[in-house]
């Protein structure tokens, strides 16, 4: 079925209106309640949709008024936006796991009106910061466990809301219609607040059109259709979650699914089997470290069988997936593999009908990303911002590889400027960032290019390689290159480190401080029979110093090949006594490291990996789940790596 | 609330022997409707016996018990199930090889009508009573946040969801008095607490009226509403948490008295 005409349905609530006279009977919205699988069908979404917008007119929401969704995927919690977005309304998702303060800004930035909560949790965050935002006067909630003890008159739940909506719509029949005409392409349809690796977060608004123009795009690309299906479990507030689960399906017509809860994520992918699927590199990785840990327990002909195949798959998998020419003998083993390995594998994985997967956010590990296209899967990488509207670059069918994040998609101009700054112009660009004309102007420039704030180069092919943010790219005291997070990235690769962060800007040589991955590690460390109480000592353990620094040794093994990276080479390190959190202010909620609030907080470690120190003593505050604080303490020791030989020599010694 | 609801089961004088020795001696006290009754005391003092009295599993030699106005002398596990008592033990005692929500259903089993042979085939009454029954199971696993391990078999969990699930078995009987051996035993804070808040949920939500032996004295001055104190089979002490904490007796019972 071809798109519909998306100059006549130019939002996503006409494109809803759309949906429910063109394929009213087919799924829109999955939602798994009490175990079971429960379908909404376009019509029945069009339906709810409808009720909601009324009840929330009903309760005073006005064109132009901003409204907040705070929770994890739930079709309710979509439903608002459709309904927001009905009325003329901008939906400003927040991440779920903000605590109290950091919602507060983007709720008192946005004069945010009404907010709907999926639950008590996040009722009780609101409600904490209630009298702080005086422009709040609504707080709807979906889930009424625990809650029927609150008393507060601005608190509504949900069906309540629909209700009194259905109520109003009897009365005011022509209402919704006419507000769902009123709306125009070029009306405000989202603002995403940005996680922010420096500062404030910024509101970046989107229109209707932005969204449509390069949600359609990607569609006819990847040739989506209304058969397909998406599990919609990335955080809500991403742009990403809402262009290619919200906006695509409308737009295609195919139907999104939400988890039952974040734990269940891997269940409900099995039950599901998507066709169409989006993951940040952790995602595959935490696949296949628990494909691999498993497979350490099995029998060893299973082992063998495994291997076997897997090796045979890393051989000519991608070339038949590719399409290119591969031997009669090599397809006849792939085919048997498929039977005995690949197919259960993927089955297990609930990826047995994946026909297009994406990761992006992240550099992925080459291992990570051959196994999984050695198996049969197209997985690619893509390279988006929310300032475009998500998508930038995509890697093409037929040419795809771990080291680039492809080529510019159709529509999207792309250039790299003096600095290595990647610049990008495309019908997704923003519109503005919110109340905040001095960003908008420092990034986007009057004809419409945008600074990425990422240092890339692009190949003779036309793919774009992405080397580091560039205000992050600094010089070793030598005047060579140093790009942090292109080592980090090469080091993140170990499946036992989990997140790794390079220091060298303006010193003598670069020197790192890895996390390690406590699952993994843990493993390993039970294998070995070494004890150990906490994640602090783990950490600290010598035989796990000696793994990193053979890792490092490899590493730099690597890097004196190339030559724009040869003096980057990691001559100390040390592992971190603590993970580090997005809840004690070290990573973004997209957890991605925060540089800079690590390097004051960690002061006293890199000191010592400049000034020769074996051990520094340490204390660090972590917060827990809760919100409780305590403080890991203990020395942390740093060893040497000698570059030259790949040898390692502990410091002491 | 727990002042003015009426009383749900009373005991009477029971004295409970296992040949010479003596495990329960004339204590009596009662339980409310909808309160949080906590059984304290040292290791010995014959709180699982009391908990084994009221369930039937034991037959006390002496005294008498009421429970919802009928008084009896002897009830089997059976009768007190089929009549609304249900419970947890102290050592986890669940079908290891089963899954979560296969354990969860043998909570239903006696709100079952369909004959044998109809389950076996799985027609007529038996897949209608499937799909209620497993809606309730359902709904008690979404209460208890354990979806995630849903088709795990127990066996593979750790000790405090272990604990967890077999708090939902006996909430899936739809109990009218739950009685809890020691439901925190070997768990820790973080577990401690998400248990605690379960407790009071299902106080709170289901209005279940709960009896809980436990040893963790911060845990049974937070959720109970009345505490009786057993030592060496006889009543202690009997009151609300404040009375029994500064109660001269229970403190030589448990902090040891000058002899």
């Amino acid at each position: 079925m071809p798109l519909p005409d998306l100059d006549r349905h130019d939002t996503f609530p006409k494109l809803l209106r759309h949906n429910a006279g063109a394929r009213g009977n087919r799924p829109a919205m999955r939602e798994k309640n009490l175990g079971i699988w429960q379908t909404f069908t376009w019509s029945e979404q069009a339906a709810e949709v409808r009720a909601l917008a009324c009840g929330f007119a009903n309760l005073g929401l006005k064109r132009g008024d901003h409204i907040s969704v705070i929770g994890e995927n739930r079709p309710r919690l979509y439903w608002s936006i459709a309904a927001a977005q009905a009325l003329g309304a901008i939906p400003v998702p927040v991440y779920q796991d903000s605590v109290a303060n950091e919602m507060q800004f983007i709720l008192e930035h946005a004069s945010v009106k009404i907010v709907i909560a999926e639950n008590q949790e996040q009722v009780d965050k609101v409600l904490s910061i209630k009298d702080r935002l005086p422009e709040l006067h609504t707080i709807v909630y979906c889930d009424p466990r625990g809650l029927r003890d609150y008393t507060e008159a601005f608190l509504h739940h949900y069906d309540g809301v629909l209700a009194k909506g259905r109520d109003y719509d009897k009365v005011h029949d022509k209402f919704f219609d006419e507000q769902v005409d009123a709306g125009k392409g070029s009306d405000h349809a989202i603002m995403c607040y940005t996680s922010g690796t420096t500062g404030q977060p910024k509101g970046v608004v989107l229109t209707h059109r932005n969204c449509i123009k390069i949600g359609a795009m990607a569609i006819e690309f990847d040739k989506l259709s209304e058969k397909d299906d998406v599990l919609a479990y990335l955080p809500m507030a991403w742009v990403g979650d809402n262009l290619l689960s919200y906006g695509q399906s409308h737009i295609a017509g195919f139907c999104m699914a939400c988890p039952e809860s974040s734990e269940t994520l891997l269940i409900d992918l099995r039950e599901l089997g998507p066709t169409y699927f989006f993951a940040p590199p952790r995602i595959f990785e935490t696949m296949l470290t628990s494909v691999m840990i498993r497979m350490e327990d099995a029998g060893r002909f299973k082992k063998w069988l495994f291997h076997t195949f897997l090796d045979h798959a890393k051989k000519v998998g991608e070339r038949i997936l590719d399409g290119k020419s591969v031997g009669l003998v090599d397809r006849i083993k792939y085919a048997l593999g498929e039977i005995c390995i690949y197919g259960p594998l993927k089955n297990m994985l609930g990826l047995s009908r994946m026909r297009i997967g994406y990761t992006a956010g992240e550099a992925i590990g080459p291992e990570i990303f051959v196994f999984f296209r050695a198996l049969g899967i197209n997985l690619k990488q893509a390279y988006g911002q929310t300032e475009a509207s998500v998508f930038v670059t995509l890697q093409p069918d037929g040419e795809v590889r771990p080291d680039t994040v492809g080529k510019a998609a159709p529509g999207v101009e792309l250039k790299v400027v003096e600095g290595g700054e990647v610049m990008y112009r495309s019908e997704g660009v923003f519109l503005e960032y919110y109340k905040n004309p001095d960003a908008t102007a420092s990034t986007k420039t009057p004809d419409g290019w945008v600074h990425t704030g990422d240092a890339g180069f692009i190949d003779d092919s036309g793919h774009l390689h992405i080397i580091d943010r560039a205000k992050d790219v600094g010089k070793l005291a030598s005047g060579d290159l140093f790009a942090p997070k292109y080592l980090e990235n090469k080091l993140k690769f170990f499946p036992n480190i989990r997140e790794a962060v390079a220091v060298g800007d303006g010193r003598d040589f670069a020197a790192v401080m890895i996390n390690i991955d406590a699952d993994a590690m843990g493993n390993w460390a039970e294998r070995r029979n070494i004890a150990y109480a906490s994640y602090q000592e783990l950490s600290a353990l010598p035989a796990v110093y000696e793994l990193m620094a053979s890792h490092l040794a490899e590493m730099n093994a690597g890097l004196a090949k190339e030559p724009q990276m040869a003096a980057s080479q990691i001559r100390r390190f040390l592992v971190l006594p603590k993970m580090l959190e997005a809840d004690d202010g070290e990573m973004t909620r997209t957890q991605k490291v925060r540089r800079s609030a690590v390097a004051t907080k960690y002061a006293p470690l890199i000191e010592g990996l400049y000034n020769g120190a074996t051990s520094v003593y340490m204390e660090v505050e972590v917060t827990f789940e809760d919100g409780r604080r305590d403080i890991v303490k203990g020395n942390v020791p740093i060893w040497d790596v000698d570059a030259a030989s790949g040898a390692m020599a502990r410091a002491a010694e | 609330m727990a002042e003015t609801a009426e009383t749900l089961l009373t005991v009477e004088n029971i004295t409970l022997r296992f040949g010479g020795v003596k495990a329960l001696t004339d204590v009596s006290f009662d339980i409310r409707k909808g309160e949080i009754r906590a059984i304290i005391g040292p290791n010995g003092a014959g709180k699982s016996s009391m908990l084994n009295c009221i369930n039937g599993f034991y037959h006390p030699q002496e005294g008498r018990i009421t429970y919802k106005g009928q008084t009896r002398k002897q009830m089997r596990p059976y009768e007190a199930a089929s009549q609304g008592i249900a419970r947890t033990f102290q050592n986890i005692a669940l079908f290891r090889g089963m899954s979560v929500l296969d354990n969860v259903m043998t909570g239903r089993v006696l709100k079952m009508n369909s004959s044998l042979f109809e389950q076996a085939f799985f027609f007529g009454r038996a897949r209608s009573e499937e799909i209620a029954h497993r809606a309730k199971a359902e709904e008690v696993i979404d209460f208890l946040e354990i979806n995630a391990i849903r088709k795990t078999p127990v066996g593979r969990l750790p000790y405090g969801l272990q604990k967890r699930v077999e708090l939902a078995r006996a909430l899936a009987a739809e109990p009218d008095l739950l009685l809890l051996d020691e439901p925190m035993a070997g768990m820790n804070v973080e577990e401690k607490e998400d248990m605690s808040r379960f407790i009071l949920n299902v106080n709170a939500e289901f209005g279940t009226t709960i009896a809980l032996i436990e040893h963790d004295m911060g845990v049974v001055m937070d959720l109970s509403d009345r505490v009786v104190v057993l030592n060496y089979g006889e009543k202690l002490a009997d009151g609300t948490p404040d009375e029994v904490r500064s109660d001269q007796a229970v403190i030589d019972a448990y902090l040891g008295a000058s002899h």
